[in-house]
C-alpha cells in the first residue's frame, strides 16, 4: 500500500498521576489503521480507549512509544505542531459540542474556516453543502438549541468533515442517540468518510453498529486485542 | 480591502454577546454607568477649574507680570510698577496696562451687609479686556467714586443691576468710602470671586490708601503681531530682577488652575470620583467576561481540539472587550451630553463636552473592557480540549 497508514502506533505507553499514585492506563499498544479505513474500538469502560484517542488526536503530550499521526510523529511534538495537526484531524465527541450561540450553519463553517485560502463565500456555500449532506439542508438557520438530537450529531459530523480531514476520531457518536438514529448516523459517517477516503478510529460500546468496521479493535487493561481479522483490506 | 472582507470569519465574538441579550445588558448598563460617573466627575472638576480663570481670560494682554509672591487671585501681592514700565524697552513690546487687583468689602445697598469682591482698577483710557464693549463704559470712571458692576455677580451683592437698569442710582460702600455704579459689566464668578468690580486706579488708590505708592498687582503687556510671547517671556524674565515673574497668558492662566489643582481637595475629590467609576466599571465587565468565558469553556475546548490557535481564541474574548467599550461607550456619551445641559443651567458651570475629556473618557472604558477581558482570557487556559471527550 502506497499511502502512508493514517494512524501508526508503536509501543505505546501511558501513565496518569505521579509518585505512589501512578496508574498506567496504556501498556504497549501497537495498532495501525490505513488511510481510508473504518476501524472501530470497544472494550470496558476505564481501559484507556479515550485515552487512546485523545493521544492520536494531539491533544495530549505522549509519554513513551511510537505515535505516527498522517506520517507525523507525535512523540516530542510541540504544542504549535500538535494544533497544526488538529486541523487535518476531525472530531466527533459524545456530546454534540457545538457552539450554541452559532447556527447549524454557523456552526458547520467554523470547520470550513480553517482552511486556508478560500473566500467567506466559498466556505459559507461548503458549510452549505456539507449540512445538505448531513441531511440538513432545510435547519441552515436553527441554533442548537432547537435541533433533535440526532440532528446536533449531524451538524457535529458536518462540521469536523468541512475542515477536510484525513482522519476521522469519534467518541461514542452514538451514546446519546436512539438506536435508529444512532445506526443512521454512523452509516452516514462511514459514506462521507469514504468519499473523502477520510480513516476513521471510532470509540463505541454500541453493538448495534459493530458491522459498519472494516476491522474491530479490543481493548482490555490498557492493551490491544486484534479480535477480528482485517477484513476488507482491499477497500481504498 | 477586499481581501479583509474575503478572509473574514464568523463574527463569533459579536454572536457570542449578541445571543444572551441579558448578560449584554447588565455589561452595557455597567459601563455606560462607569462612563456616566466619569463624565460627570471630570466635567465637574475641569468645569470648576475653568471657573477659576472666567477673569484671567478676559484680560488683553500676550504676556503678564505678577508679583512672585502672588499665589493665586485670591492673595495677589503687589511688585514695582516700574518693572512693567522697564518691559517697554523690549521692541516687540506694544503697550502696557498696569492693574491693581484686591478683594475688597462691598456693601450690600438693600441688605447692608458686606461680603468681599475682587476689585480691578486700571487707568480708564487703558485696553484692559478684549472685549471692545469695555472701553466706551471706562470713560465714566474718570470720575472719582465711579465703578462698573458685574451684573454676573452672585444676588448675595444686592439688586445692584436691577436698580441700575431701572434706572435709579446705586450708591453703596467699599471699604467705608462711598461709590456709585456708573454702568454694567458682564464678565462671571469664579472660584475666588463672587462678584467683580472695575475701577479707576485713582478710586482704586483712593478706597485702599495703604497701597505702597507705584505698587500693582498685575501688569498687562500686548506685543505686536506676529512676535513669539513665549520667547519674549524667556528673555523679559532673564533681564528683569527676580521681584516679577513674566508670564504668557496661558501661564497666567495656568497658574490660577494649578493653585486651585495642588492646593486645594477639588481635584482629588473628582479624579477619585472618577476613578471609583472606573473600578467599578472595571469590576462589572470583568465579571461579565469571566463568566461568560466559563460558560463557554467546553465549546473554546472544542476550538481547540479542531486546531484554532489559542492565540485566535484569544482574541474572540479581546475582540468581545472591545465590543463592549464601543457599545457602552455610545449610551454613556448620550448621557454625559444631557446631563452637562443640566448642569450648565442649574449652576452656571463651564461644563462642555470637550474633545480631549470624551478620548480620556473612551480611553477609559477602553482600558477597562481590554485590561477586564485580559483577566478573563487566564480562564481560557482551563480549556483543555484532551478534556473533553
Amino acid at each position: 500500500m502506497a499511502a502512508p497508514a493514517a494512524i501508526a502506533l508503536n509501543g505505546l505507553c501511558h501513565w496518569y498521576g505521579t509518585g505512589a499514585m501512578r496508574r498506567q492506563v496504556l501498556d504497549g499498544v501497537n495498532l495501525q489503521v490505513a488511510a481510508g479505513e473504518v476501524v472501530l474500538l470497544t472494550g470496558p469502560s476505564g481501559c484507556g480507549k479515550t485515552t487512546l484517542l485523545t493521544l492520536v488526536g494531539a491533544l495530549r503530550q505522549v509519554q513513551e512509544g511510537s505515535v505516527q499521526v498522517l506520517g507525523q510523529q507525535l512523540n516530542g511534538a510541540g504544542r504549535r505542531e500538535r494544533q497544526q495537526l488538529r486541523r487535518s484531524i476531525g472530531m466527533i465527541f459524545q456530546g454534540h459540542n457545538l457552539l450554541r450561540c452559532l447556527t447549524a450553519e454557523q456552526n458547520v463553517q467554523m470547520g470550513s474556516d480553517l482552511l486556508p485560502g478560500l473566500s467567506y463565500r466559498v466556505r459559507r456555500d461548503q458549510a452549505r453543502e456539507w449540512l445538505r449532506a448531513v441531511g440538513l439542508g432545510d435547519e441552515l438557520n436553527k441554533l442548537p438549541h432547537d435541533l433533535s438530537g440526532g440532528q446536533k450529531q449531524r451538524v457535529a459530523i458536518a462540521r469536523a468533515l468541512a475542515a477536510r480531514p484525513r482522519l476521522l476520531l469519534a467518541d461514542e457518536p452514538t451514546a446519546a442517540l436512539d438506536s435508529r438514529t444512532g445506526r443512521e448516523v454512523v452509516e452516514l459517517l462511514r459514506s462521507l468518510a469514504r468519499e473523502q477516503g477520510c480513516a476513521v478510529l471510532m470509540v463505541t460500546h454500541d453493538p448495534r453498529i459493530l458491522d459498519i468496521a472494516d476491522r474491530l479493535v479490543r481493548m482490555e487493561d490498557g492493551r490491544l486485542m486484534e479480535a477480528e481479522r482485517p477484513s476488507l483490506l482491499a477497500t481504498g | 480591502m477586499v481581501g479583509l472582507w474575503q478572509s473574514r470569519r464568523i463574527p463569533l465574538s459579536l454572536l457570542l454577546l449578541t445571543r444572551q441579550p441579558v448578560r449584554l445588558a447588565v455589561a452595557l448598563a455597567g459601563i455606560s454607568f462607569a462612563g456616566i460617573l466619569m463624565f460627570m466627575q471630570l466635567g465637574f472638576r475641569d468645569g470648576l477649574f475653568d471657573a477659576s480663570v472666567t477673569i484671567h481670560r478676559l484680560f488683553d494682554a500676550d504676556l503678564v507680570l505678577i508679583s512672585p509672591r502672588s499665589t493665586s487671585s485670591v492673595s495677589m501681592a503687589g511688585f514695582p510698577k516700574r518693572r512693567l514700565v522697564q518691559a517697554m524697552a523690549a521692541p516687540e513690546v506694544e503697550g502696557i496696562t498696569p492693574v491693581h487687583w484686591n478683594l475688597l468689602l462691598w456693601r450690600n445697598p438693600e441688605t447692608r451687609g458686606t461680603r468681599s469682591i475682587l476689585t480691578l482698577g486700571f487707568e480708564p483710557n487703558d485696553p484692559l479686556f478684549t472685549d471692545p464693549s469695555l472701553a466706551p463704559k471706562a470713560r465714566q470712571l474718570t470720575q472719582k467714586g465711579r465703578v462698573l458692576f458685574d451684573e454676573q455677580s452672585r444676588p448675595e451683592f444686592g439688586p445692584v443691576a436691577e436698580w441700575f437698569k431701572a434706572g435709579r442710582t446705586v450708591e453703596s460702600e467699599i471699604a467705608g468710602k462711598r461709590v456709585r455704579v456708573a454702568g454694567l459689566v458682564g464678565l462671571g464668578t469664579s472660584f475666588g470671586a463672587d462678584g467683580n468690580l472695575l475701577t479707576s486706579s485713582e478710586t482704586f488708590l483712593d478706597l485702599l490708601p495703604n497701597t505702597p505708592p507705584g505698587s500693582i498687582e498685575v501688569g498687562l503687556i500686548r506685543l505686536k503681531p506676529g512676535s513669539d510671547p513665549a520667547a519674549v517671556a524667556r528673555r523679559l524674565q532673564a533681564q528683569l530682577p527676580s521681584d516679577v515673574t513674566v508670564l504668557t497668558k496661558q501661564g497666567f492662566i495656568d497658574f490660577e488652575q494649578n493653585y486651585w489643582r495642588t492646593s486645594t481637595s477639588i481635584g482629588f475629590i473628582f479624579t477619585l470620583g472618577a476613578a471609583m467609576g472606573f473600578v467599578v466599571g472595571c469590576v462589572i465587565v470583568y465579571q461579565v467576561l469571566y463568566s461568560d468565558v466559563s460558560d463557554h469553556l467546553p465549546e473554546y475546548a472544542t476550538l481547540m481540539a479542531m486546531g484554532y490557535k489559542l492565540l485566535s481564541l484569544l482574541g474572540v474574548v479581546a475582540r468581545e472587550g472591545l465590543l463592549l467599550a464601543a457599545f457602552g461607550y455610545l449610551p454613556a456619551y448620550a448621557a454625559g451630553q444631557g446631563l452637562y445641559l443640566l448642569v450648565r443651567s442649574a449652576t452656571q458651570l463651564p461644563v462642555f463636552m470637550d474633545t480631549s475629556r470624551a478620548v480620556t473618557v473612551f480611553t477609559m472604558i477602553l482600558v477597562m473592557c481590554m485590561g477586564s477581558a485580559a483577566l478573563a482570557m487566564r480562564r481560557l487556559a482551563d480549556a483543555d480540549p484532551a478534556e473533553i471527550f
